[in-house]
C-alpha cells in the first residue's frame, strides 16, 4: 500500500506523543512532515520551570532528539511557521515559502500567552512565560537585573516567580484575585501557599490590578490600580493562555475558543485533525498534559482508521512544580447543599486537607502541606467508591483505614502520661492530671493559671477539657466559653486573643490557623472576623465587603419591603435652612414616600429604591452631607442639647463638644452600634444617661458616663469619672471607645462588655492609668486615618457600582 | 447592562458576564415584577433563585453567601442556593431557575421565564 502523507503543524508534546502511538500501531502508514515555528526539537514544556530555576538543563528535558526524527524518516522544518492552509488543493505553506501537500493534516499549534494590553506592555523587559525563548530571556534578565514583577498568581506565574527568585532576583507576584491559584485551590490552601511564598522572600500582592508598566523604552516599574508603584526592571506576564486557532479560522474550519473537534479529534474537515491546547472538544479547552496526551492517543487511532476510541473528559490533578511546596487539587471543590465536606487543619504543621463528598462519594480534593494521600483520594474519586464506611477516618488517609473509629475520650485516656498536650508551654498529660488532683482544680481558667496548659495559643483547649472531664468525672462540665458559631469551637474572646497573638491578618488566615471546621465560614462568624481584623489591623487589612451585612455593604438601612432608608449626618443634631432645603429637594426629586425625624436628632428618608441610592447620595453630597452611618456597627449619633449657647441653665458648650466628638469619631467601626450624647446640665435634655457613652456638663467640668441602654434592656449609665476640660473629656471618651473596640465581642453592646470586664477595671485603665489611656487614644487616632472616608461620596464616584444596578432587565416581548 | 433583548438561541437568554457577579455575592435580573437573583459562590458556582425569601419575601440577593447557602438579610433564614429550600428548623422554599455558564456568559432558560 502506498504511504499517505501526514503533515503536522506544531512540534509540541501532543503531536510528539501522537506520533509515538502512531509508529507503534502502524509504522508504515504515513510519511510524516512537521513544521515547527520554534527552531528546535520536541521538549517537555512542563519542565521549563526547573530549567528556569536552574535545577535542570535544556538537554535534560528534550523528549525527541534529532536522532528520533531521522530514525522515523520524519521531515522536520525547524523555524518554519505555517501561514496558509489550502484545503482545496490540500497543501500548507510556510513563512519561508515551503509548500507541502498532505493527505492528512494535524494542527497542533498550541496556545498563545495572554498579554494584558496595559500601557507599556510592549516595552523591552516585558516577557511572557511560554517557551524556551522566554526562559532564556528571563535567565538573561536575571543576570543583569535585580527586581522582577510577575503578573499572575496561577500555576505558571508562581513557578516563574520561584525560578526567578532562585536565580537571585527580588520578586513580587501581583495577582488580581484575593487568593493565589484560585482556580485550583480554595482560599484556605491559597492562604497557606501565599504564606509559604512570602516566607521564601517572594512578595505577594493579591487583589492587585496592574494599571500600567512604567519606563521609557525599557521597564522601570509597574503601577497598580491603587496607585502603588513597584520598582522593577523585568515584568513577566503569566495571566493565562489562549488557544491558537488562527490557522483554523483562516482555513474556514469551525473555530470557537479553539478549533472545534469531534471525539475522534477531527475538525469540521475530516482530513484535518486538531489536538493539544489549540483544540476545543465538547466546549472545553485544555492546558494540562494528561488530557492532551489522551487527545494524542485518540488522534493516533483516528489516523489509523480506527474510530472506536473517543475522547472523554477527565478531571486532572494539579501540582505545583516548586521544590518544597506540596499541594494537590483535583475535581470539584465548590460548596453546595447536596455536598458534604471533611476538613482537617493542622496549624502548626501548615497542613490543610479538604475532601468534598456528594452522595457519599468523593468528588474533589484539596491538599496542602501533606499530599501523600492525593493519589488515594483521586483513586476513590475515579472509582466512585462509597466512603460512608470509612467517613470518620477518611481524612487521615489510607494508613488509617481498617481500624474502628476511636471514641475521642478513649483516645485521650489511652495517651501515655508523658504525651505532650500543650505544645506552646511543653505541658504533658501527667502534669495536667496531677495538678488538677493535687490542687482540686475545677475550671479551665484554674488549669490555665496553674499549669499554663492551653494558656497560649489555645488550640489544645479541647484536649485539656477532655483531660479535666476524665479526671473529674461528673464534676466537670465543659462549657468554658460558648463557641462563636458552629464553624469553630473557639469563643469570641479566644478568637480575638489569637488574632493578635498570631498576627492573623486575613479571614483565610484566621480560618486556617484557628482550624475552622468549614471552608468559607457562615453569616455569623464572617462579619465578626471582618470586624476584628478591621479593628486590629487598620492599616493592612483589606475590608472584606462580602462578609459585611447588607446595610454596611450598601451604606443604607434595608427595610421590610427591600427598599432602603437614608440618614445623613447632622453634626450634634444641628442643621440649617440650606441643608433642610436640600433634603426637601431630594425627597421631591426621588419621590421618597416617608420622611421622619429620628430619635438621634437627624432626618430619615425611607422607601428609597436601591437603584436610586447613588443619585440620592450625589445630591445630598452636593449640599455637604456625608453618611450618617445609621446602619453601622460603628459610631452613630452624638445627641446634644443647646447648652450654654442658648439655654439659661446650660453650664458648658454641650453642642460644641457633641460636634467635636462626632467629627473626631465618625467612621469608626465598633463591636456593636455606639450612640453618644452630651447634655449641658444635669437636667439632661439630651438623655445622656441611657447612652453607650454620655457626658453631663456641670459647672466644674464634665461627668463621663457609659454603659447605658435603652433598647432591649433599659439601664441607666455608670459613671466613669469626672474631668475638668473639654479636651480631657474628648480624650477619655475616645480612649474608652477604643478599649471597647479592642475587647468587645462582635454585636456585644458596651453595657454588656462592661459587665463582663468589670467597671472597676475599666475605670482603672481609663481614669487612673494615663499612659494606657494615651495608648488607647493614639491607637484610635491611627485607625481613624483609614476609617474616615465618606462611603457615600466613594460610591457616587463609582465604587461598587455593580451593587446598585440589576445585571439585566429582560423584556422578552420585545425580543420576539 | 440595560435592556437585553437579544436571545442567544431559542432556549437561552444571555443576561451578562460571569465577572459582573462578585464572588460570595449576587446580582439581579429583572423581568417585569419578577426579580431573579444570580448568586456566585466562593468557588465560582452560579445559582439562580427568585429574589424572595419564603419567610417574609426578603431580597435574598442582599444576603451573605456562605457554604452553598444565602442568609436572608431580613430575619436570617438560611436558604440553599441549589434547592431553594430553607435550612435548619425553618420550612419554606424559594423558586429556583436554571443558570448556565457558557464562555464566561450567564444564560437563563427562556422557557422558565415565560
Amino acid at each position: 500500500m502506498k504511504k499517505q502523507k501526514l503533515v503536522i503543524i506544531g512540534n509540541g508534546m501532543a503531536p510528539g506523543r501522537m506520533l509515538e502511538h502512531l509508529f507503534e500501531m502502524a509504522p508504515d502508514a504515513y510519511d510524516v512532515t512537521i513544521f515547527n515555528a520554534e527552531p528546535r526539537v520536541n521538549y517537555d514544556r512542563i519542565m521549563l520551570s526547573p530549567v528556569l530555576s536552574g535545577e535542570k538543563s535544556f538537554e535534560e528535558i528534550i523528549i525527541h532528539g534529532d536522532g528520533w526524527y531521522i530514525k522515523h524518516g520524519i521531515m522536520l522544518y525547524k523555524g518554519h511557521k505555517i501561514v496558509e492552509i489550502d484545503r482545496e488543493n490540500k497543501t500548507v505553506t510556510s513563512d519561508q515559502g515551503t509548500t507541502e501537500s498532505y493527505d492528512k493534516l494535524a494542527i497542533a499549534t498550541g496556545s498563545n500567552p495572554f498579554i494584558i494590553p496595559v500601557p507599556g506592555h510592549d516595552m523591552a523587559g516585558v516577557l511572557s512565560y511560554r517557551d524556551l525563548d522566554d526562559v532564556t530571556a528571563m535567565m538573561l534578565a536575571a543576570q543583569a537585573r535585580d527586581k522582577a514583577v510577575v503578573i499572575g498568581g496561577g500555576l505558571l506565574g508562581l513557578e516563574a516567580a520561584a525560578g526567578l527568585q532562585a536565580r537571585g532576583m527580588d520578586v513580587t507576584v501581583v495577582h488580581l484575585m484575593p487568593t493565589l491559584m484560585e482556580r485550583q485551590l480554595d482560599p484556605s490552601a491559597g492562604y497557606l501557599l501565599q504564606k509559604e511564598m512570602e516566607s521564601r522572600g517572594i512578595a505577594v500582592k493579591t487583589q492587585a490590578n496592574t494599571k500600567r508598566i512604567l519606563g521609557d523604552k525599557k521597564v522601570e516599574g509597574l503601577e497598580l490600580e491603587n496607585g502603588e508603584v513597584i520598582d522593577c526592571s523585568l515584568v513577566v506576564m503569566a495571566v493565562g493562555i489562549r488557544p491558537n486557532g488562527i490557522l483554523g479560522s483562516e482555513a474556514d474550519l469551525n473555530v470557537n475558543r479553539g478549533i472545534v473537534v469531534d471525539p475522534q479529534m477531527r475538525t469540521s474537515d475530516p482530513d484535518i485533525l486538531a489536538l493539544g491546547e489549540c483544540a476545543e472538544i465538547d466546549g472545553q479547552v485544555y492546558g494540562l498534559v494528561a488530557p492532551l496526551y489522551e487527545m494524542a492517543r485518540i488522534a493516533a487511532h483516528t489516523l489509523t482508521g480506527d474510530d472506536s476510541q473517543s475522547f472523554q473528559h477527565q478531571d486532572t490533578a494539579t501540582k505545583l512544580k516548586v521544590t518544597g511546596i506540596d499541594l494537590f487539587s483535583v475535581g470539584d471543590f465548590a460548596e453546595g447543599e447536596d455536598r458534604d465536606e471533611i476538613v482537617l487543619r493542622d496549624a502548626n504543621a501548615g497542613i490543610y486537607k479538604r475532601v468534598i463528598l456528594q452522595d457519599n462519594k468523593i468528588i474533589g480534593t484539596v491538599l496542602y502541606g501533606e499530599t501523600s494521600d492525593g493519589a488515594w483520594f483521586n483513586d476513590l474519586k475515579k472509582k466512585e467508591t462509597d466512603v460512608s464506611e470509612m467517613r470518620d477516618t477518611l481524612i487521615f488517609g489510607q494508613a488509617y483505614q481498617g481500624g474502628a473509629a476511636m471514641d475521642p475520650m478513649a483516645a485521650v485516656a489511652a495517651l501515655p502520661d508523658d504525651a505532650e498536650i500543650c505544645g506552646c508551654n511543653g505541658i504533658c498529660k501527667s502534669k495536667i492530671v496531677g495538678t488538677i488532683q493535687e490542687k482540686g482544680l475545677t475550671s479551665l481558667d484554674e488549669v490555665r493559671a496553674h499549669t499554663k496548659a492551653s494558656a497560649s495559643c489555645g488550640t489544645c483547649t479541647g484536649l485539656v477539657e477532655q483531660l479535666m472531664a476524665l479526671t473529674l468525672g461528673d464534676d466537670f462540665s465543659a462549657n468554658a466559653a460558648q463557641s462563636m458559631c458552629p464553624c469553630t469551637d473557639l469563643g469570641h474572646g479566644d478568637v480575638r486573643r489569637l488574632i493578635k497573638a498570631k498576627e492573623l491578618k486575613s479571614i483565610p488566615a484566621v480560618m486556617q490557623e484557628l482550624e475552622w471546621k468549614t471552608s468559607c465560614g457562615c453569616a455569623k462568624c464572617r462579619p465578626a472576623l471582618n470586624y476584628y481584623l478591621v479593628c486590629d489591623w487598620p492599616d493592612v487589612y483589606a475590608d472584606d465587603y462580602q462578609s459585611r451585612y447588607i446595610n454596611e455593604r450598601v451604606h443604607a438601612n434595608i427595610q421590610k419591603d427591600g427598599t432602603y432608608s437614608v440618614v445623613p449626618r447632622m453634626w450634634g443634631g444641628m442643621t440649617s435652612s440650606s441643608e433642610l432645603r436640600a433634603i426637601a429637594d431630594v425627597v421631591d426629586k426621588f419621590d421618597i414616600p416617608s420622611v421622619k425625624v429620628t430619635g438621634g436628632q437627624r432626618i430619615d428618608m425611607l422607601g428609597i429604591k436601591k437603584e436610586d441610592l447613588p443619585a440620592v447620595w450625589a445630591d445630598l453630597g452636593k449640599a455637604g452631607f456625608v453618611s450618617g452611618q445609621a446602619y453601622a456597627k460603628g459610631l452613630r449619633t452624638v445627641k446634644t442639647c443647646v447648652g450654654s449657647d442658648w439655654c439659661r441653665f446650660g453650664t458648658q458648650d454641650s453642642t460644641g463638644l457633641g460636634i467635636k466628638l462626632e467629627k473626631f469619631m465618625w467612621g469608626s467601626w465598633t463591636p456593636a452600634k455606639l450612640k453618644l450624647a452630651v447634655s449641658g446640665c444635669p437636667r439632661n435634655c439630651a438623655e445622656a444617661t441611657c447612652k453607650d457613652i454620655g457626658i453631663i456638663c456641670v459647672d466644674s467640668g464634665y461627668e463621663i458616663h457609659f454603659a447605658g441602654a435603652a433598647g432591649l434592656d433599659i439601664k441607666g449609665t455608670e459613671i466613669l469619672g469626672k474631668v475638668t476640660t473639654e479636651n480631657e473629656a474628648l480624650e477619655h471618651v475616645v480612649a474608652l471607645a477604643q478599649m471597647y473596640r479592642e475587647q468587645g465581642f462582635y454585636l456585644e453592646r458596651i453595657y454588656k462588655w462592661a459587665a463582663r470586664i468589670g467597671l472597676d477595671e475599666i475605670r482603672k485603665q481609663i481614669m487612673d492609668d494615663e499612659d494606657r489611656r494615651k495608648d488607647y487614644f493614639d491607637r484610635f487616632v491611627f485607625s481613624q486615618k483609614f476609617a474616615q472616608v465618606d462611603p457615600w461620596s466613594e460610591r457616587v464616584s463609582g465604587k461598587d457600582k455593580h451593587e446598585f444596578k440589576p445585571i439585566a432587565t429582560l423584556d422578552l416581548e420585545a425580543a420576539e | 447592562m440595560s435592556a437585553v433583548n437579544v436571545a442567544m438561541s431559542q432556549d437561552w437568554i444571555d443576561v451578562g458576564a460571569t465577572e459582573e457577579v462578585p464572588q460570595r455575592g449576587a446580582r439581579c435580573v429583572k423581568k417585569g415584577d419578577l426579580t431573579i437573583a444570580i448568586f456566585r459562590t466562593q468557588d465560582d458556582q452560579f445559582f439562580a433563585l427568585e429574589d424572595k425569601c419564603p419567610h417574609k419575601h426578603g431580597p435574598l440577593s442582599q444576603g451573605i453567601v456562605h457554604d452553598g447557602c444565602v442568609t436572608c438579610p431580613l430575619h436570617n433564614w438560611v436558604i440553599s442556593l441549589s434547592s431553594g429550600q430553607a435550612q435548619g428548623a425553618d420550612e419554606g422554599e424559594t423558586r429556583t431557575f436554571t443558570v448556565e455558564v457558557r464562555d464566561g456568559r450567564l444564560l437563563l432558560d427562556l422557557e422558565e421565564l415565560r
